[in-house]
């Protein structure tokens, strides 16, 4: 199984281009074939998982060599898939979260006339992201990480004939392109330092490169992961992202395609390793990013940009984790399966409340939606407790180990990081809750046409699957550290560390303030009447609902002296550099026209300039001879 | 006592071919008197000679071994340089002679009805009533490839002075054939004889004190001649600077150009795209080979002679075709500054001029064919809807491009050719003239070089804007069509492709002309 993994990329290919071309005739089946494509991916994932399983743990890597991709030159290099504990993990999770929300599409996007186009689509990203995980190299990644950045673009202006739709995408590929450049530039100098882009190669001569190389080469695969990751400072696409299809949402805006920045940094772990500014940026990077998106989540009142927001939130968990080194790396990766279970049945909840609602997305026109959806409310009610981190559901076991390894350390960093984490927690339960109590509890206040009804059962058993993993995942991969020593091959083991503050002390805080998160929010959003229009905002919500104003930021910072700079250029082309040529064009053209006089039309005087030219020449060469 | 020489006829073959097929052409031209019959035989044994002779050029590139073979001591070698430039000028005779074929939809062809009759009389009308149509065009290209053919591959100033001849004589009658404005047809064809008589005679004179300071014609005897010389004679000197300026005459490099815009004006335009490409082409293979085996001892000297008329022709020839508004005269005054181009290769004696004048002469030829074919293409139409003569005027090609694009596209490729512009075989051609004269170690002059390219960029660019960019004027609308023979639109096709593939693949090309970059000294 371990050498078929190439089916993994080749098959939801193959049936996306199937779909693509095959045209409307494909419309009948063409969504069952997308689903058998996804279904396809995770049966041989998990056979690969099982054979993986069966090594020991030492020899739990297998290389497969695909072809012969650049020869003949300075790079020499092979494609090639890289099976391993940590590609595996990502390659279960996107092929299982995937085939649910696939089957969960079949339902959601049935009235949509383009539904065959939409799961060729999806396929893409199935394709796409699975070869950003299992690539060999950096280059190889690469191309997986522009295919996910295509297919997000493509299904986020999935409904292009709305304006601001197409403009989300559009938004959501810009910003991308900006991390993208980090990619490429940490690209180059890796060539240029290690000559070579395989992750082997790189990694097995990291020891020979200067630490400002490493944290250059860092640095860069940073500014990669914030583009892709939603983090700060290119966060801004992702609550726009919220355009596209919720499934797409769910997919790839909460569970695979944002984490592969994650993906990236553990990966890199080799070179994170040896550079400590490098990892401290990416922790400060992360926990300012996992409050930011905290203190967002708690102004939204569009129930898909809320959950947005705590994606962005919960990846700067993950993102804090990575920037810890060798301690954070596994509860990373951790985090981030319990956050790809949890969030994106929670997303699907927002999506079938939606179906039932007219596509409603205002949390203050929902309320009382628990009788009326009761699978919905259930399976979004187990989400809401995985992410507070409650115990035993699937975010304590990940959070809570989070917040714990953030407060190892020495100096200033274990109190700063700990503490953005705890408190971290203490506001997602308090916009987690907000978001829950208004959707499903409190009085309905619904518009006068709404009949909210639960979806069919297409989309609930995707979501009852999801809740049963937000449910027992953690506790069942967190039993005797049984995800830490399967990821041990990739990220190193690691000895235990003592935080700065006992375990019991960190856990009782946390939990305390999640406890006074949700009851603040239940006195707020669940008891108390929650008005139809929002109230005049504070500055605080002001700013919270405009995303700390980054858009305006971008616009002032970038967009402006970018406009600036470029009338500037083109008036300077116009005057400086248009002048001169069109000043040596009208001296030229008056030299041909002094010149055109030696073209009489007569013989004679053509003679005549034969005549003098000859002699010209014989007078030049016999003086340069005598 | 006079012996006979002895004669290689099977390494003359393919020169032997065209000429007996020319001679056999004139022969035909008498006997068969319905002219449409005349026509097709005429085309069929011009094309058929042509082709057999770039065959059997090809089978002895095959069979000779590496160095050629000498076809007559001292005279003539068919050397594999040699055997390049007899199938570039075939090419370049074969699309000729189509493009000569060519006939508007009315039925005109490019050439007078009856050539000896002068312009305006009783027996020019009485001829044109009668429906005459003279093929001797035919022939008379059969022989001027022939004479091209034997200029490139003789070791021999006297021989060489013969081939000249050869091949200027049917071009001076072939530039005075044209249908249409027969007075600056006639006008074209007269100076371009007076100026070639003029120049050939400076050429003989350049032989005679040649022949007097090292007593041989053989160009392996002079050269050896001018080392064992203990100094400098002025003699031998000026013979050679007015040896090489009779050749110049032919490149049309300044200040020996004045008779190229007169004549390419004139012409009928298949005839000038067949002169500008082969005769230049033949011009630059004589001078390659006098100048490589027989007058490089002197090449300090020399040397000064083509960086000043390389700097002198690209400079004035670009500048005067910027200000052209005829497109005949403008590609005339393009090729003057192309003449410059290819002299730019000479400079410094670089062995790398061997490969980069033949490739740059190939490049040239095969865009120029293809403009000028575009050009007959290009008509007046007068109000009752009659097609007239072609529209040269720079102003009658607006918005072209949106009325055919095709052919509009392809008119632009080849002046991006001529530009030198990436992707394009022009851009090979150049990099190749520019790479031999670095190194030569005449960096300057590439320099130079480099900026002409530039600023004529600028007038080819200026007809493609003008093509596609510029909206037509209302009354011009109708004024001109574009009128068609297929002969014509598979010259522009051929020529076309080559281009594009010679500039995204040139490889296999570059290293044929590599191969042929060794000269035979002939004795």
């Amino acid at each position: 199984m371990l050498d078929l993994t190439w089916l993994l990329i080749a098959v939801p290919l193959a049936s996306s281009f199937a779909l693509l071309l095959a045209g409307k005739r494909a419309d009948a089946w063409g969504h069952w074939l997308g689903v058998a494509a996804s279904a396809t991916t995770f049966v041989v994932g998990f056979g690969a998982f099982l054979q993986l399983l069966g090594l020991d743990a030492e020899s739990r890597e297998h290389a497969v060599h695909l072809f012969t991709w650049i020869s003949g030159s300075e790079l020499q290099l092979d494609a090639g898939l890289l099976v391993d504990p940590l590609s595996v993990t990502f390659v279960l999770l996107v092929s299982f979260v995937g085939t649910l929300i696939h089957l969960y599409s079949v339902a959601y996007m049935e009235h949509d006339p383009r539904r065959r186009v939409f799961f060729a689509y999806l396929n893409l990203f199935v394709a796409a992201m699975l070869l950003l995980v299992l690539a060999d190299s950096y280059l190889l990644l690469f191309v997986g990480w522009e295919g996910v950045g295509l297919a997000s673009y493509l299904l986020i202006g999935f409904w292009n004939h709305k304006p601001e739709y197409a403009t989300a995408a559009n938004k959501a590929f810009v910003v991308n392109r900006v991390g993208d450049v980090g990619l490429i530039v940490a690209m180059g100098l890796m060539f240029a330092t290690f000559g070579s882009l395989g992750f082997e190669e790189v990694f097995a001569q990291v020891g020979e490169a200067s630490t400002a190389t490493l944290t250059a080469i860092g640095l860069t695969l940073l500014v990669a992961a914030t583009g892709k990751s939603a983090q700060f400072p290119l966060q801004s696409w992702l609550g726009d992202a919220m355009a596209g299809p919720t499934p797409v949402s769910a997919l790839i805006h909460a569970a695979t395609m944002v984490t592969a920045g994650v993906y990236l940094i553990v990966r890199s772990s080799a070179i994170f390793d040896l550079t400590e500014t490098a990892r401290l940026v990416v922790a400060a990077v992360g926990a300012l990013t996992l409050l930011l998106g905290a203190i967002i989540g708690m102004a939204k009142d569009d129930i898909k940009k809320a959950l947005a927001a705590s994606t962005m939130s919960q990846i700067g968990y993950m993102m804090l984790a990575a920037g810890l080194g060798p301690v954070g790396y596994a509860f990373a990766i951790f985090h981030l399966v319990t956050h790809g279970f949890f969030k994106a049945g929670m997303f699907l909840g927002a999506g079938s409340v939606m179906h039932g609602m007219k596509d409603q997305v205002d949390m203050r026109r929902f309320g009382a939606l628990r009788t009326a959806m009761v699978v919905t409310w259930v399976t979004f009610g187990l989400g809401w407790l995985a992410i507070l981190g409650v115990p035993p559901f699937a975010g304590f076991w990940s959070k809570d180990k989070i917040i714990e390894s953030a407060f190892v350390g020495e100096g200033w960093q274990p109190w700063v990081f700990g503490l953005a984490a705890l408190i971290g927690a203490g506001l997602t339960a308090f916009y987690m809750s907000r978001l829950f109590f208004m959707t499903f509890h409190g009085k309905a206040r619904w518009t006068d046409d709404q009949h909210p009804h639960e979806s069919p059962w297409l989309m609930t058993v995707p979501m009852i699957l999801l809740a049963v993993g937000s449910a027992g995942l953690g506790w069942f991969l967190a039993a005797g550290d049984r995800f830490s020593t399967w990821l041990e091959p990739v990220t190193g083991h690691v000895e235990h560390h003592e935080p700065v503050l006992s375990v019991p002390v960190i856990m009782t805080l946390t939990l305390t303030l999640v406890a006074v998160g949700v009851v603040v929010a239940w006195l707020k959003y669940g008891r108390a009447d929650v008005p139809t229009e929002a109230p005049a905002p504070s500055l605080a919500t002001l700013t919270a609902r405009n995303d700390f104003f980054q858009d305006s930021v971008n616009r002032a910072v970038f967009e402006r002296p970018g406009t600036h700079l470029t009338r500037t250029l083109v008036y300077a082309d116009a005057a400086v550099v248009d002048g001169a040529v069109n000043g040596t064009a009208t001296g030229v053209s008056k030299l041909g026209e002094s010149l055109r006089r030696f073209q009489s039309g007569q013989v004679r005087s053509y003679a005549a300039l034969i005549l003098i030219g000859l002699a010209g020449l014989v007078a030049f060469v016999v003086l340069g001879v005598l | 006592m006079f012996t006979a020489p002895e004669i290689s006829y099977a390494a003359f073959a393919p020169t032997i071919i065209v000429l007996l097929a020319g001679a056999v052409g004139i022969l035909l031209e008498a006997i068969i008197r319905t002219h449409t019959t005349r026509r097709h035989v005429q085309l069929g044994l011009a094309l058929g000679a042509m082709v057999a002779a770039a065959g059997t050029a090809i089978v002895q590139w095959a069979t000779y071994d590496a160095a050629g073979v000498v076809a007559q001591a001292g005279m003539f070698v068919m050397d594999r340089q040699a055997l390049a430039w007899h199938v570039m000028l075939l090419v370049f005779g074969i699309l000729g002679v189509l493009l000569f074929a060519a006939r508007t939809r009315a039925g005109e062809e490019a050439f007078t009805p009856l050539g000896s009759t002068a312009p305006g009389s009783e027996d020019e009308a009485e001829a044109r009533r009668r429906g005459f149509e003279l093929t001797e065009v035919f022939p008379l290209a059969l022989f001027a490839v022939g004479g091209m053919m034997l200029f490139a591959a003789t070791v021999d100033f006297l021989a060489l002075f013969v081939a000249l001849e050869v091949f200027s004589l049917p071009l001076y009658i072939m530039v005075a054939l044209a249908r249409r404005k027969r007075l600056l047809s006639h006008e074209g064809a007269l100076k371009y004889f007076l100026l070639g008589a003029f120049s050939s005679a400076i050429y003989l004179f350049g032989v005679a004190l040649l022949y007097g300071a090292t007593g041989s014609l053989s160009y392996a005897d002079v050269a050896a001649a001018i080392i064992a010389l203990p100094d400098m004679s002025p003699l031998f000197v000026i013979g050679a600077v007015m040896v090489l300026v009779g050749l110049l005459f032919k490149l049309g490099a300044v200040p020996f150009h004045t008779w190229s815009p007169d004549a390419y004006q004139g012409a009928p335009t298949p005839v000038t795209a067949f002169m500008a490409a082969a005769t230049k082409a033949a011009a630059a293979a004589a001078l390659l080979r006098v100048v490589f085996t027989a007058l490089f001892p002197l090449e300090w000297e020399l040397n000064w002679l083509i960086w000043t008329v390389a700097i002198l022709s690209m400079v004035v020839g670009t500048v005067l075709a910027l200000v052209q508004t005829d497109l005949k005269r403008m590609l005339a005054y393009s090729s003057v500054a192309h003449a410059g181009f290819i002299l730019v290769a000479f400079a410094g004696f670089s062995p790398q001029a061997l490969s980069a004048v033949p490739f740059y002469l190939l490049t040239y030829g095969l865009a120029t064919i293809g403009a000028f074919a575009v050009l007959t293409q290009v008509r007046e139409k007068a109000v009752d809807g009659t097609v007239g003569a072609e529209a040269t005027r720079l102003g009658q090609w607006a918005g072209l491009g949106k009325r055919e694009p095709l052919l509009a596209a392809s008119m632009g490729l080849f002046l991006l050719s001529f530009a030198g512009i990436p992707l394009t075989a022009g851009f090979i051609g150049k990099f190749q003239a520019f790479a031999a004269a670095i190194d030569g170690g005449a960096w300057p002059l590439v320099f130079v070089a480099v900026l002409c390219s530039a600023a004529a960029a600028f007038f080819y660019v200026r007809l493609i804007v003008l093509m596609f960019f510029t909206d037509v004027p209302e009354d011009q609308e109708e004024s001109i069509e574009v009128d068609y023979h297929p002969y014509a639109r598979v010259v522009v096709w051929i020529t076309a492709a080559a281009v594009i593939l010679l500039g995204i693949l040139p490889g296999g090309v570059l290293t044929l002309f590599e191969d042929a970059a060794t000269l035979l000294t002939g004795l």
